[in-house]
């Protein structure tokens, strides 16, 4: 993948708003910010109810995936641009998990949701109606899924990128700062993996930073592009942002989003924590 | 129980004792900005958090002990940074003028 395919801009989106194989799709950390206002057409996906199943812990089958954006409205040939707030950590999650489910075009909004407040863009309450598709899913593409195991089989040996912010990481804080900070799992980060917060992939404004500015950042940090790479955070969320930028705007190969993380690492018994600024060894 | 400022963000359900708080509010020649984002950087400047203010111009962070800088993106304004000093235990409220 490239830039060119898998993200779009404002002004993109501007022009397409009408376009009827073009569907808006906005995932929000708060899912009621698409209620207070949204982009014209857009349609709202609620990471906490549509992508979750609502018993385990995992994500919704290719079942429900399927009837969930056959009720959307949603077709196997759209283009599906998704957009959210906090920088798009959510609708890159969401970018992640359509792509793991096999759905062919799929592109970010550059800046998502804030770009476009940003630039005084319209916002609207109005929701739309889109007919019922027939929509077909593919069996989950794990070559972009981590699972606990090989996350832990991966220390000293594959790319392991933190992308929580240095403090969650050093294990000075358990959550991103705008939650609070009572949690069940021990603080720290796992052995050998660099700390790049997801956010010096973006700039001020949400909008991504230049391939070559990204290269230079991810290769001062200690990642070695011959290796395959596991991205984590919390809870999967930022980490789809770091693997947006390395499998999609750097076209890195074997790049992994690890959606269990820290919430499950940082639980499971008898695994290596490394607390503090260093890496730490294997 | 409800610690929260008055007018601002509900603290209902939260210890406030082990958190860290800092929190507050972006105005505009005296009127709530709605519309704003407000990052929390660490004491090197790095990213660490960021939240759109509410429909009263309101923001909060549960951060740790130390140095923070607040920087405040708005609709047609200069980012303004604000550096504060947050405890756990207590809440630094901060207005942000944009």
């Amino acid at each position: 993948m490239t830039r060119e395919n898998s993200l779009v801009s404002a002004q993109w989106v501007e022009e397409h708003l009408d376009d009827p194989k073009v569907v808006l799709v906005e995932v929000d950390e708060d899912t009621t910010a698409y209620d207070k206002g949204h982009i014209r057409g857009a349609i709202k996906l609620d990471w906490t109810t549509d992508l979750q199943d609502q018993v385990r812990r995992d994500f919704v089958n290719k079942q429900q995936f399927e009837a969930l954006l056959s009720g959307r409205g949603v077709a196997n040939d759209d283009t599906v641009v998704l957009y959210g707030g906090n920088n798009n950590w959510f609708a890159a999650y969401a970018y992640w998990y359509f792509k793991l489910y096999g759905h062919q075009d799929v592109k970010l909004l550059d800046g998502g949701r804030k770009k476009w407040e940003l630039d005084s863009r319209e916002l609207t309450d109005e929701l739309p109606t889109r007919a019922e598709t027939s929509y077909t899913a593919q069996e989950q593409d794990t070559s972009i899924r981590a699972f606990r195991d090989e996350t832990v089989e991966a220390i000293g040996v594959k790319n392991l990128v933190d992308v929580r912010s240095p403090d969650e990481y050093a294990g000075r804080l358990l959550a991103p700062a705008h939650l609070p900070q009572e949690q069940a799992q021990r603080a720290g980060h796992i052995p050998t993996a660099a700390n790049v917060p997801w956010s010096k992939a973006a700039n001020d404004d949400g909008t991504f930073k230049s391939d070559e500015e990204l290269k230079e950042i991810y290769t001062e940090a200690g990642v070695d592009w011959s290796k395959d790479t596991i991205a984590y955070c919390r809870i999967g969320e930022r980490s789809s942002h770091t693997w947006f930028v390395l499998k999609e705007l750097l076209g890195q190969e074997n790049v992994k989003n690890y959606d269990g993380s820290w919430t499950e690492y940082g639980s499971l018994v008898g695994v290596p924590v490394v607390l503090g600024d260093e890496a730490g060894e294997a | 129980m409800c610690g929260a400022t008055e007018g601002g963000l509900s603290l209902d359900g939260i210890d406030v004792k082990k958190e860290a708080i800092v929190q507050g509010q972006v105005v505009r020649d005296g009127s709530p900005v709605g519309n704003a984002y407000v990052r929390l950087l660490d004491r090197t400047g790095e990213f660490t958090a960021e939240v759109p203010t509410s429909a009263t111009g309101h923001f909060r962070f549960f951060a740790g002990d130390g140095e923070w800088t607040l920087r405040t993106l708005a609709p047609k304004a200069d980012p303004v940074d604000k550096r504060v000093i947050a405890a756990t235990g207590s809440i630094a409220e901060v207005v942000v003028a944009i």
